[in-house]
């Protein structure tokens, strides 16, 4: 490799087969030819003490790790809140103190926590810090102070929600999309302290998010190693990146709306609060929409979906591709399938809106957007599917969570495209079907790709393999109970059962519902008490897995391939990794290994008939 | 076993479940047919896509698992395979968007003839307002509520005089009769559902909104509040009652209009005064 700019310049996109065998003449000099480095590279802040090593920390795989531990930990607080949720439900007044408002709190505060918190939390702060610097060949993040504030900021924001479990009045019961003017009202629990420190959370975690994202997008635009074009990323990156641009721009909504319903609470401002009667007394609002701050919360809210589904496809894909064997299908289109997806997620909120009141005509423009983002999603699936023909399917407990995330993915999906349709979705919008979707559609789906990820990477992070056998008893008992929680639940919304209701008493619709409620609380049980199984892994294989040595799932992209298992601070040892090709070269025809990782120069596999680098 | 036999089973077990559910529709009671026919397309075109990816899955895992020494294809893109399925999926699409629009059309289009309800909601309650003998509802706000005023409608507007009130969370409506539902709210968000008329819209404090449907059965229904609205959320619950032409007559004869209100008013209030000048 020489690294003058007036070397011949040989394109990279040549057909390998064509110009390189039987032409032993070329030296490799020629066609291992990558363009060089544009900028020096970076210094690294080495942390000494214990506390600039692990805590105030500034590699990028630590934060990473902060994040996924902090994430997880409110997680499992939103988990067991869906557990009180569902003994209300399945077994009304069994538990003492589930009151009406302590079952509204349990609603909000599982649904921003797994939304926000959980979710978002996890895919960018946890994965996208651990992996965007290794997968795109960067010794670090570009501004790993800044990305320090971030972690400790999206801290203070999980510490400020989890007072409000802890202030008089209890946190907000609002529902997670915390409509006014009910959230900010004495109608609803936690209305004073509560909503306050929600929003304040959620202001901290959008301040927060943005130092991060900034980073995670300026590194990927900006850090990415010789012969890293952008065709050559992984799609987990793709996806990242998208995501992050996303919530850039999404957030700054959720942010300012956070804001105007704040000073609406303790300035009594109006933005959101017309003239309203309470308790016979008319208040001192007037003038304010409630529809604007729906609009506001879902140009955010919708966004949001992606931000979340969009790091799991391109998680899934690379899971699924190594697994496999296979290249990934049809990587372009993947690509800009999940650009096209972003871009589009824009134009779609007002979906979440069809009976809020909003002008109806709005209902034909944003009926045909939200149809027409099923394309792209469509063919991201036939990508997935098509990936695993004539593939040589490695049925280990990644794959199965793959899998497990196909099916959901897809049936989540299509009850997407009913309540899309906006006359589908009249009827069943704030019913049972609508709980059933979405869980099944970002909670399920994505938790599978957060599994099947865990078991991928932990071998990278930790230096050891997970139990496969454990791994396997985890994977079926998630899924086939996660399956059986949502996939009657949309029948419930059929008969008109409404979401949000603590009670159904002996409404004539529900008699029949009793039985499955029941049934749906017990798998929720089962498959909440079944995730110890997945705890217990991952602690004891900390110090009992086995070794996993480098590369052990004979992967291709980058962060696999660091001179140190688990890798170092600085990630490559001396020098920076040159790439010479996209991640998915699996089973090349001509090539000995069934796999050729991104930094093998086309000289070491003069005989592989690579079609796309 | 195979993992693919157990991927099998929860297709299967996903299609048998469909078929015998015994969770489905209440009985329609409403000329919204269509979005049943609707979901119902929905469900053939969507229902058949779900088993015919997830069929394919499990044929590829059944078929292709691993093999030392498999020999693996090596297509990266197949363009034409592509266009084809951007083709395909794009014509699903339309056909499900196309039937659903014009539903919608209708839904949002009152025919003329509709009778006008508004329904009054707060936390944690409803009631009814109906335009009186000149067809026309009052203009009426928040601001004007008072215990003598329990609508709030403006004294100085004529058409308000003769609207009936309906102080009570229990509706009738005639059958075979197109109603316009208005919807008011004095507090917070809420939603006047019956699922058995399948349509819905959100009531919003500062503005009216509105939906229609014609009630075609006659019987009793349950409404539910379908917007989340405080901790009451779940008991706010009132009643339709759906009847014949000649009943509901009868029914709407009994009814108090906002002048008999004002009038009785007038009375009690000259009784007061009376009482209070004889004890003087």
């Amino acid at each position: 490799m020489s690294d003058e700019y007036n070397q011949k310049n040989t394109p990279l996109e040549a057909k390998s087969s064509e110009t390189m065998s039987g032409t032993s003449g070329t030296s490799s000099k020629d066609i291992d030819y990558v363009r060089p480095a544009e900028l020096p590279e970076q210094d690294l802040y080495h942390g000494h003490s214990f506390i600039t090593k692990w805590i105030f920390c500034q590699d990028a795989k630590i934060i990473g790790i902060q994040y996924f531990l902090t994430a997880v930990f409110t997680g499992i607080v939103g988990l067991v809140l869906s557990w009180l949720m569902r003994l209300q439900l399945g077994y009304p007044d069994l538990v003492p103190f589930i009151t009406p408002e302590h079952y509204y709190q349990f609603v909000t505060m599982h649904g921003m926590i797994m939304v926000v918190y959980f979710l978002t939390a996890l895919f960018l702060g946890g994965f996208g810090n651990y992996l965007i610097p290794l997968m795109v060949g960067a010794r670090d993040m570009v501004f790993p102070y800044v990305n320090m504030l971030s972690f400790w900021m999206f801290f203070i924001a999980v510490c400020v929600l989890m007072a409000s479990f802890f202030v008089p009045g209890g946190p907000t019961g609002a529902g997670w999309t915390l409509y006014p003017p009910q959230a900010i009202l004495p109608g609803t629990p936690g209305s004073n302290m509560g909503i306050i420190l929600m929003l304040a959370s959620l202001s901290l975690f959008v301040i927060g998010f943005t130092m991060g994202g900034l980073n995670y997008i300026i590194t990927i635009l900006q850090a990415r190693t010789r012969g890293m074009t952008l065709m050559r990323m992984p799609l987990t990156i793709w996806g990242i990146f998208t995501a992050t641009a996303l919530a850039m721009l999404a957030f700054p909504a959720l942010l300012v709306s956070c804001i105007m319903m704040t000073l609406d609470k303790m300035l009594e401002t109006s933005f959101f609060m017309p003239a309203i009667l309470q308790a016979g007394e008319v208040l001192d609002y007037g003038g304010g929409s409630p529809v604007l701050f729906q609009h506001l919360f879902w140009f955010f809210g919708h966004p949001e979906v992606y931000i979340v589904a969009l790091p799991a496809f391109g998680i899934v894909s690379d899971l699924i591709s190594v697994h496999a064997r296979k290249n990934i299908f049809g990587y372009r289109m993947m690509v800009w399938a999940i650009v096209g997806i972003g871009g589009l997620s824009f134009f779609v909120w007002a979906h979440h809106m069809y009976v809020s009141g909003m002008n109806p005509w709005f209902g034909f423009f944003f009926a045909t957007t939200t149809l027409i983002i099923a394309v792209p999603t469509a063919l991201k699936v036939y990508n997935w599917i098509i990936t695993l023909f004539r593939a040589n399917i490695r049925m280990n407990t990644v794959m199965l969570f793959c899998l497990g995330f196909i099916v959901t993915f897809v049936n989540g999906g299509i009850t997407g495209i009913f309540l899309g349709n906006v006359a589908v979705d009249i009827p069943l919008s704030d019913t049972y079907f609508v709980i059933a979707h979405f869980h099944m559609v970002m909670g399920i789906a994505p938790l599978m790709v957060i599994m099947g990820a865990v078991y991928h990477w932990f071998p990278l992070v930790t230096g050891r393999m997970l139990s496969e056998k454990l791994g396997k008893w985890h994977f079926w008992i998630t899924f086939l109970g996660a399956y059986s929680i949502y996939f009657p639940m949309h029948y419930l919304g059929f008969i008109g059962v409404p979401r949000r209701y603590y009670e159904m008493y002996d409404s004539p619709y529900v008699a029949s519902a009793t039985g499955m409620n029941e049934f749906i609380t017990v798998a929720a049980l089962i498959v909440g008490f079944a995730q110890l199984i997945f705890i217990y892994n991952i602690v004891s294989s900390l110090s009992i897995g086995k070794p996993a040595g480098k590369n052990p799932w004979k992967a291709n992209s980058l962060e696999w391939l660091t001179p140190e298992v688990p890798p170092a601070h600085g990630n490559w040892g001396e020098k920076l990794p040159v790439i010479y090709r996209w991640p998915y070269d699996f089973n090349v025809p001509g090539a000995k290994e069934d796999y050729i990782t991104q930094t093998t120069p086309p000289s070491e596999v003069i005989n592989a008939e690579v079609q796309k680098t | 076993m195979h993992p693919g036999i157990i991927f099998l089973g929860v297709i299967v077990g996903s299609v048998l479940f469909h078929i015998f559910t015994p969770w489905w529709w209440t009985d329609i009671a409403s000329n919204w047919g269509a979005m049943d026919d609707t979901i119902n397309l929905t469900f053939w075109i969507g229902g058949g896509v779900f088993i015919l990816v997830c069929l394919f899955m499990v044929y590829c895992i059944f078929m292709f698992s691993y093999k030392e020494g498999r020999i693996v294809e090596y297509k990266p893109e197949d363009h034409k395979l592509e266009k084809i399925l951007t083709i395909a999926t794009t014509v699903g699409v339309i056909a499900l968007l196309a039937p659903g629009l014009i539903v919608y059309n209708n839904y949002i289009n009152t025919p003329k003839n509709a009778l006008q309800v508004e329904v009054n909601a707060w936390q944690w309650g409803w009631q009814y307002r109906l335009p009186g003998e000149d067809g026309i509802l009052g203009t009426a706000q928040v601001t004007e509520i008072s215990d003598d005023n329990p609508f709030g409608i403006n004294l100085d507007d004529p058409n308000g005089k003769d609207d009936i009130l309906i102080e009570d969370d229990v509706l009738h409506l005639k059958t075979d009769r197109p109603v316009k539902i208005l919807l008011r709210s004095l507090d917070v968000l809420h939603n006047y559902y019956v699922p058995q008329f399948r349509a819905k819209m959100d009531a919003i404090p500062g503005i009216i909104t509105y939906y229609w449907f014609e009630p075609n059965k006659i019987g009793e229904y349950e409404v539910l509040c379908a917007e989340y609205c405080g901790i009451g959320h779940y008991a706010m619950r009132a009643k339709v009652i759906v009847e014949s032409e000649g009943n509901y007559e009868n029914w709407i004869k009994e009814q108090e209009t906002f002048s008999d209100l004002i009038a009785k008013q007038e009375k009690n209030k000259l009784k007061k005064n009376l009482m209070a000048k004889n004890n003087n």
